[in-house]
């Protein structure tokens, strides 16, 4: 399985490399859609700041949604899909593979929306530890729950718009987890508050890199 | 190498149905090929010549009937099965961003092949200098089958599954292509090749299918062919199966000609005569 995993992770990654979508296009895709989040909210710096963990979060779940979809689609050409079936890997070492290079690419696109928040909103972290932990635990289940459902509408015509569906209530328990540790890490002094919250993010993760390992076979084959 | 009739075949499907939703692509299909043989598939456009393929590859479900390839059922067992099966199809199953090189070694890692024969198999199908370089999104279609074919000479694998393997290749490549045939079915492989290209596959198949509405209508053993086939009893559909496609032409012999003939075992391949000139007898099944 974790041969399987490596193999498939590199194949994804180097892909990116190769297209560099995430970079330029998904990245400023959320820089923008912090930017217009800060217009919406005025000149006040003291509420773009107030706000700045959930915006955070939402741009977030918007570039996983963008990333998920560039994911499923390198498999949609050319009967790629089928030649992953064909290949006989193991199911989940597929899952996690294909998990673990949109976590990759997730982790850059939030150091550049974090970059982003801090400059934009004039967000101030106190406690970076907590916000280091609370991205880390949120794109590993921000991966793990796209890859599922990216699968689930992968051999659908209307993945597109379907996708999005699917996913964003899915990981509102991530929206919310992430922000209450931000807003944590912000305040200071308070990291318990914020730790809280990361047991739910990795519950979260634990329940759905349990589910994706088991299901994510059978998810594919009838795809 | 000639196939062991004492052998368990490779491929067997009994009575198998197989659905795309309501639509039946497969309507009782009945068929064994052992080891070592190589059987043409033939038919008209929608006959369910690829479907059969898809289904001994494990990639379509039958409804009903069995299906099992080296013995196995091919969805239930389908990560031991599919390592030994290399599928062909229409689609060449490349990533575009990925160099040629790239392409063919993922494929060949994903499937547990040894990565030791990559270069081997580039090499014999003119995939050398800049051309391994060369991101798969330039390649041309005839190019790109060309990369498909050194995954499978790579891997190697115990079946072959080749859906029309000629189309778009140039004349060298389709003298490669019939080459590997060749060496796969004397090595003990088994190939099962769909194609309208009969002047091709004729003189390298050892016995023909005809499929017809989902079903197999009609066999008939090739008298040119360098693998005689053990005989193989193909059965009248299943009551209640469904219909074949009526639009679909009629067999040219009439029914009620004799069963297929084996070709003696250590015959030799016949000179270069027609294509027709090489046929055996027509069994009408349907």
């Amino acid at each position: 399985m974790w041969r399987d995993t490596v193999l498939v992770a590199g194949k994804d990654l180097r892909i990116e490399a190769r297209s560099r979508v995430a970079l330029s296009q998904v990245a400023p895709f959320g820089v923008v859609a912090l930017a217009l989040f800060a217009f919406a909210l005025g000149p006040d710096r003291s509420t773009m700041a107030k706000g700045a963990p959930g915006l955070f979060w939402v741009a977030v779940l918007f570039c996983t949604v963008l990333a998920i979809q560039r994911s499923v689609s390198v498999e949609s050409v050319d009967g790629a899909r089928d030649g992953l079936r064909l290949s006989g890997l193991d199911p989940a070492g597929l899952f996690l593979g294909k998990s673990v290079a949109v976590a990759a690419q997730l982790l850059v696109l939030e150091a550049v929306l974090g970059i982003g928040v801090v400059v934009l909103y004039g967000a101030r972290i106190e406690v970076p530890w907590l916000v280091v932990a609370s991205c880390l635990l949120g794109t590993a289940g921000l991966a793990a729950v796209g890859t599922l459902y990216g699968a689930l509408s992968a051999g659908l015509r209307v993945r597109e718009t379907l996708l999005p569906f699917l996913l964003l209530p899915i990981a509102a328990p991530v929206l919310l987890a992430g922000t209450r540790i931000w807003q944590a890490a912000m305040a200071g002094g308070v990291p318990a508050d914020g730790s809280q919250w990361l047991r739910l993010l990795a519950v979260f993760d634990a329940v759905y890199v349990a589910l994706g390992i088991v299901v994510y076979g059978p998810i594919q084959e009838s795809a | 190498m000639a196939p062991a009739a004492s052998l368990p075949p490779v491929l067997s499907l009994h009575d198998a149905v197989a659905l795309s939703g309501r639509f039946p692509l497969l309507a009782g299909v009945d068929l064994e090929v052992g080891r070592g043989e190589t059987l043409l598939v033939e038919g008209p456009n929608g006959a369910g010549k690829t479907s059969l393929l898809r289904v001994c590859a494990g990639l379509v479900p039958v409804a009903s009937g069995e299906v099992a390839v080296f013995g196995l059922d091919p969805v239930r067992r389908r990560s031991q099965v599919r390592r030994r099966v290399g599928l062909l199809s229409h689609a060449s199953h490349l990533y575009d961003d990925l160099t040629v090189r790239e392409n063919v070694r993922f494929s060949v890692r994903a499937a547990g092949a040894d990565a030791g024969r990559i270069d081997g198999a580039c090499e014999r199908l003119g995939l050398t200098g800049r051309l391994l370089k060369t991101s798969a999104s330039k390649l041309s279609a005839g190019q790109r089958r060309r990369v498909a074919l050194a995954v499978l000479a790579a891997r190697w694998p115990e079946l072959w599954l080749l859906d029309e393997p000629h189309a778009g290749l140039d004349a060298s490549t389709r003298t490669t292509l019939n080459e590997m045939i060749g060496e796969a079915s004397s090595s003990g492989a088994t190939v099962v090749i769909a194609s309208h290209e009969f002047e091709f596959v004729e003189p390298l198949a050892s016995r023909a299918v005809t499929m017809i509405g989902g079903r197999v209508t009609a066999e008939r053993t090739l008298r040119g062919a360098i693998i005689p086939a053990p005989s193989s009893p193909v059965t009248a559909p299943a009551e209640g199966a469904p219909a074949p496609d009526a639009s679909a032409p009629a067999p040219s012999t009439p029914a009620g000609s004799t069963p297929a003939q084996s070709t003696p075992a250590g015959s030799t391949p016949a000179g270069p005569a027609s294509p027709r000139q090489l046929e055996g007898p027509v069994a009408h099944v349907a």
